[in-house]
């Protein structure tokens, strides 16, 4: 008998926990229905020269809770069809997770919607968003596939390197520039991460 | 190792299809057929095999209900299965540790 038996039994009990109480569902159609969303959200802005930031930011947020209904759509299509329970407790899990992150960049962009004109605001609500998304992401990558918490660190080092260019560069913060930033981490990033989970979520049995 | 450590090891768990669905259940409160199934890679009828010998010892629970107008069945451990399955962690636990004394 291989002497290390026992203990690769108990790796293979840590490994199958981990799988178990780790959500699965429909991660790859989420991001690149997502990704989608952020590019026509992206082209739209850019499209529509949109330079008052509060309609900016108004326009992302009716595209992030178009986002928001697709993916829970999605979700219970994928439960239903599975036979299994919509709020199930991984969902229940990283629900509990993204909530806060999300709601602290919400109220902060509405606090300095409220507080400022300034025509740099989109830009500076824009590095907001990344880095709360980031965070939210790589809070719920604790209860989901490894991957997602380096794609929230993805966020959170493009919106410093992002914040860092611009004082370091004083480089204008334009509305273009503001939306080309969301084009690029809302819409080509979850189409590249769409687009790696569709083709790496393959099933890996272990028993 | 010491053989009674081994011998100690609870056969019904120690299979390695029961392993995965005890380990798999430990760490949800309750899973789904299909989950189970597509968590461990099974087929329907060796995961059917496992869970009912897991049902006679008294380590899992099975619940059927519906959902949406279909059939929903819903798999958990016992108390006894909890207890069983630390049992068999503790007991792997020792082995490990003792294999790594004597070197």
């Amino acid at each position: 008998m291989n002497p290390n038996w026992a203990e690769e039994n108990l790796q293979t009990i840590r490994t199958l926990m981990e799988r178990s109480a780790v959500y699965r569902r429909a991660l790859a159609p989420i991001m690149l229905m997502a990704g989608v969303v952020g590019l026509a959200g992206a082209a739209t802005t850019l499209f529509l020269r949109v330079e008052d930031p509060r309609l900016f930011a108004g326009i992302w947020f009716a595209l992030a809770n178009v986002v928001l209904v697709a993916a829970l759509l999605l979700t219970r299509r994928q439960a239903m069809k599975s036979q299994e329970l919509f709020w199930s407790p991984p969902t229940r899990r990283v629900v509990q997770a993204l909530v806060p992150p999300l709601f602290c960049g919400l109220f902060l962009s509405l606090v300095f919607g409220w507080v400022s004109s300034s025509t740099a605001l989109d830009f500076f609500t824009v590095i907001i968003w990344l880095l709360f998304y980031g965070c939210a992401l790589h809070a719920a990558g604790a209860f989901m596939t490894r991957s997602v918490r380096w794609f929230g660190w993805a966020f959170i080092a493009g919106a410093t390197i992002s914040t860092l260019t611009l004082l370091v560069t004083h480089a204008p913060c334009t509305p273009d520039a503001a939306s080309l930033t969301m084009g690029f981490f809302f819409g080509v990033l979850h189409l590249a991460y769409g687009t790696y989970l569709y083709f790496t979520e393959m099933k890996n049995p272990v028993a | 190792m010491k053989p009674d450590l081994f011998l100690q090891l609870d056969r019904a768990i120690h299979e390695k299809g029961r392993l995965a669905i005890m380990s798999a259940l430990a760490a949800a409160p309750d899973l789904s057929f299909t989950e189970l199934r597509d968590t461990l890679g099974m087929t329907d009828g060796n995961l059917t095999t496992h869970i009912k010998t897991l049902q006679q010892e008294g380590y899992v629970a099975v619940a059927k209900s519906y959902q949406n107008k279909r059939p929903l069945t819903t798999c958990s451990l016992t108390k006894a299965g909890r207890d069983a399955f630390a049992g068999y962690i503790n007991l792997l636990e020792q082995i490990v540790r003792q294999n790594k004394k004597s070197g």
